[in-house]
């Protein structure tokens, strides 16, 4: 049965290392995360088996054989060396795997060695959507640059100053291993220096209400080089000047879909989405005003749609989009429900 | 039908009478402030669900001795008549006999049982496809903020109050709990929690739906249906604490002769620490949906952070009681477990007195380890190291009881019996959740997983693979001596099968998708996991069918099971000694203990003996030095 143990763990750690439990590893936070993991299975598995072993074993050799009906077990108490092993063995084991675990976690939080390197990125959660907020020294400016699409230059350092507006949310990127509460009232903040260029989900892992599941935005990781050229394109306005209006319902309809992220809620047939935490917009909008959609988008609490409530649409709109963009959703927000 | 003698047809005029209050209160307060309008709905509402299960209460009877007695009224004493219960009627009214209350107790929470699982078929069924299929964001917060909290307050708080009710003043020889009267209470609040919980469907906005956790701000901003969880919640706690209190002055004072501590059985001693664990801990989780019930009924600004409010101070409140609480669901499932596998594996527990010492450890430990549900609450970051390592170490006196569980099987004579096969389950599936658990306490890690379905996997292997199987196989052991009738053991062991397959297909692959990335409590998901939540899905409608055999199999085994003998196991706890069920009284005369509880295998050995027979003690009493083999 020793044997058979040994056995059992060794093919049960090879299984349990084999199976790839982590998402694409897009930070140096998240590889370490993943090493911890991997030592957590060694650890854990043997106990397991152990456990298992002796469950099965004795199932199997000391289970009920027929004339054994009135047979008792032998009267043993316990066994006073047995039961130091037991406690003092697993309270070493735990003992080390938290000590490794703060190096881990020290690791994980430190601030890179040159403050100059490191980039702070302002990230506001609101029911449902995420406002990143770029100061102005990176967005090169005069004022801060606020977007929902989150964009990072590879292997630079970042810390995000993470702020709610009204509930709780958590801004977590699975790819990066680490998240944070956003809570409203103070600021949490944590680092990250993103080691892999490519596009990962940004998440929401904090229940905020009707639509937590669609509480979601994205990150690129991408050089320095494509990090300028984007922050170059947020100064330009989204549509050419004096596009007519297909151009500019062209360049809404890029908006709704993309970084405004209407459809996640709203269902609009033109754009193929099926949103069902807010209204439907081929219905409401039917035969509405521009002046009236827009004002339906930048302060959508003035009036809302009769059987859904308060607060659940994102009031941040006139931040987080241009006036061009903004010009070019209402634009096509006329056009595709007429 | 009489409107002045207790029972329903008055618990219907106190709950009006308590309606009217509640309108009358309000009325006049917003009259007397001048406020406009003198009539809102929704402040009737908060005050009738706070007034209304008072009016049930003292319409139903349960005060009426108490009044009178407050009163200087002569009291009518306990009729003895009263006791026990002769027809499935008497369950219906206020009766003070603990094995009709502890039947009551099971029996309600088993139906929140079947409540609460159907409520997961249908959150696995809106799951088992991306996009949104049955039921809209709003009803699916819903569905998985209810299913929660009726399984944890209705459910598996309530059914090991009940197990205990049930058994445990006969296993330590008394003929009720210490306060018969208080009892009745305790049961009467858990179906009016459970009532409330449910009606909040009927709430305009929907049911309560910011999970059971109830995190402020956004249970201070829901609709009105949230107030049923807090002032639901309010009845199921107190219930407990009422519950606990009457346990422990029960177990401290009530004790037959010669029933020292250290012979007492270990079901007796976790029923004990729980006890602890709800007296400290509980009024924690009322005070925090205080807070809730006041900041929304009376502006209190607990959580509103332009006036000074603090968000955290919420989770820190709410988890010193809901930490504790997942022992409180879990200690009496171990007491439970060392019952079955010492009757089945008939030999003595191995390591009585760790086993009760590490109950104790568990109890203290317990109190000091909440915040390590809050590591990426964005708290202040150094308590979060301290908390780790308490956390951690709580896996040393619960791996004391599982190595001690083991070494009880070890060289016994095993019978594999459904009890025995639930607490076999028990043992392995909840090795996995504290394992998964210890992984929990390592910070980094937890950042990671934190709010995803890791954390879901792990709470389940807790609950699930831990107290439900503990549950079933105290349901399964203990029916005989509950019923007076035996249940069937073929049915039994494809219950046990179908659970712990279909449990293991339907929470294994949650580790992996929370780790890959799948949070918790979303309605909606990305594509990647489309694959594995369908499997999940289908995986847990075997679950949900292996429950329908367990209810076929009580139901019809209690009408028609073959009559149980007074000790079907053999075993020497002092209520197989009695007949099965138990006589009202529980003993004829008041049993003497002599010996240990688990003596299995010493020659002669006995536990208690009955006036008139025979005395004889034990070589070794449970808890002396131990003996090597």
């Amino acid at each position: 049965m020793v044997v058979g143990g040994v056995v059992a763990s060794a093919v049960g750690i090879a299984l349990a290392l084999a199976i790839d439990w982590f998402p694409t590893l897009a930070s140096t936070q998240a590889g370490k995360v993943h090493t911890l993991y991997d030592v957590l299975l060694i650890a854990s598995v043997p106990i397991f088996v152990l456990v298992l072993t002796v469950v099965i074993g004795a199932v199997i050799q000391f289970r009920m054989r027929p004339g054994q009906e009135d047979q008792d077990g032998p009267p043993i108490h316990g066994n006073t060396l047995l039961e130091v092993v037991w406690t003092a063995v697993p309270a070493l084991l735990i003992l080390g795997l938290c000590a490794y675990s703060y190096v881990v976690l020290r690791d994980i939080e430190e601030a890179p060695a040159s403050e100059r390197q490191e980039m702070t990125i302002g990230v506001t959660g609101q029911q449902f959507a995420w406002t990143f907020t770029y100061p102005k020294e990176i967005a090169g400016g005069e004022k801060p640059l606020s977007t929902t699409e989150l964009v990072l230059p590879v292997d630079r350092p970042v810390k995000f100053d993470i702020q709610a507006k009204d509930v709780i949310h958590d801004f977590w990127v699975p790819e990066f291993s680490v998240k944070l509460d956003a809570v409203p009232g103070i600021t949490t903040s944590y680092r990250i220096t993103p080691d892999r260029r490519g596009t990962y989900p940004v998440v929401c892992a904090e229940l905020c209400g009707l639509g937590h599941s669609v509480m979601r935005s994205r990150v690129r990781v991408v050089t320095p080089d494509e990090f300028d050229a984007w922050l170059q394109e947020q100064s330009q306005p989204a549509v050419p000047e004096g596009a007519d209006e297909s151009q500019l319902a062209a360049a809404g309809k890029q908006v709704f879909a993309g970084s405004a992220g209407c459809g996640a809620c709203h269902t609009l047939a033109d754009a193929g989405t099926n949103g069902q935490i807010g209204p439907d917009l081929d219905e409401v909008l039917k035969g509405v005003s521009e002046d009236k959609i827009r004002t339906d988008i930048v302060d959508p609490e003035a009036e809302i749609a009769e059987g859904y409530g308060a607060g659940v649409m994102p009031t941040n709109f006139e931040q987080t989009l241009s006036a061009s963009e903004l010009d070019a959703l209402v634009a096509y927000l006329k056009e595709a429900t007429q | 039908m009489s409107l002045r003698a207790p029972g329903f047809p008055r618990a219907g005029l106190g709950i009006l009478l308590a309606v009217a209050l509640a309108y009358g209160l309000v009325i006049g307060v917003r009259a007397l402030y001048g406020w406009d309008p003198v009539l809102d709905g929704d402040a009737v509402l908060q005050v009738a669900l706070i007034a209304a299960p008072f009016g049930f209460f003292i319409g139903f009877g349960l005060f009426d001795y108490w009044f009178r007695w407050a009163s200087g009224a002569p009291t009518v004493p306990e009729e003895h008549s009263s006791h026990g219960a002769r027809s499935w009627k008497d369950y219906f009214r206020v009766n003070t006999d603990h094995k009709v209350i502890g039947i009551q107790y099971v029996v309600t929470s088993f139906f929140f049982l079947l409540v609460g699982g159907m409520f997961a078929m249908l959150v696995r069924a809106e799951l088992a496809q991306p996009g949104m299929q049955f039921v809209n964001p709003n009803a699916y917060n819903g569905l998985f903020s209810v299913h929660a909290s009726i399984l944890i307050f209705l459910f598996i708080i309530p059914v090991f109050a009940g197990f205990a009710n049930y058994v445990l003043p006969l296993m330590i020889g008394a003929p009720d709990m210490a306060f018969p009267r208080l009892n009745a209470l305790s049961y009467w609040m858990l179906p009016v929690a459970g009532i409330m919980m449910l009606a909040s469907f009927l709430a305009p906005g929907g049911s309560f739906s910011t999970g059971w956790t109830a995190y402020a701000p956004l249970s201070t901003e829901a609709p009105i249906g949230q107030v049923f969880f807090t002032i639901g919640v309010q009845f199921a706690g107190a219930s407990s604490i009422a519950t606990a209190l009457n346990f422990l002055v029960t177990i401290i004072t009530m004790r037959a002769p010669g029933m020292s501590f250290f012979r007492m059985p270990l079901l007796v001693w976790a029923n004990f620490s729980t006890s602890l664990l709800v007296v400290i801990a509980t009024p924690f989780i009322a005070a925090s949906q205080f807070f809730v019930l006041l900041e929304r009924a009376l502006g209190f600004n607990f959580f509103e952070v332009t006036r000074g409010g603090d968000v955290l101070m919420y989770q820190h409140v709410f988890w010193f009681y809901s930490h504790p609480a997942v022992y409180i669901m879990m200690l009496p499932g171990f007491g439970i477990i060392s019952e079955i596998l010492a009757v089945k594996s008939r030999k003595p527990i191995f390591g009585y007195r760790m086993m009760a010492f590490s109950l104790l450890a568990i109890v203290v430990l317990g109190f000091t380890v909440w915040a390590h549900h809050m590591f990426v609450s964005g708290m202040q970051e150094w308590i979060r190291v301290p908390m780790m390592i308490t956390t951690a170490v709580i896996a040393v006196p619960t791996g004391i009881k599982i190595f001690s569980w083991l070494a009880t099987l070890w060289k016994g004579v095993l019978h594999l019996d459904t009890p025995m096969l639930f607490a076999l389950g028990f043992v392995t599936m909840f090795t996995l959740g504290g394992i998964s658990g210890v992984m929990l306490a390592m910070i980094p890690f937890t950042i990671h997983v934190s709010d995803t379905y890791f954390i879901v996997a792990h709470i389940h292997y807790v609950l699930f693979g831990g107290s439900l199987f503990t549950i079933f196989a105290g349901a399964y052991y203990w029916f005989p001596k509950m019923t007076g009738r035996m249940y069937d053991e073929r049915l039994g062991k494809l219950h046990f099968w179908t659970t712990f397959v279909g449990f293991n297909l339907t929470f294994a692959p949650m580790h992996l998708i929370g780790i890959e990335g799948m949070p918790r409590r979303v309605a909606d998901y990305a594509q990647e996991f489309a694959g594995w939540n369908l499997f999940i899905s289908i995986a847990s409608f075997v679950v949900g069918l292996s429950t329908l055999v367990f209810v076929y199999n009580m139901v019809v085994s209690w009408r028609a099971g073959i009559r149980a003998p007074a000790n079907p196991w053999k075993a020497l706890t002092l209520e197989w000694q009695v007949s099965s069920p138990p006589p009202i009284f529980n003993f004829d005369t008041i049993p003497t203990v002599v010996g240990g509880p688990y003596e299995y295998g010493v020659p002669g050995a006995v536990h208690g003996v009955f006036k008139g027979a025979e005395v004889k003690t034990t070589a070794t009493p449970a808890g002396a030095a131990p003996v090597g083999d």
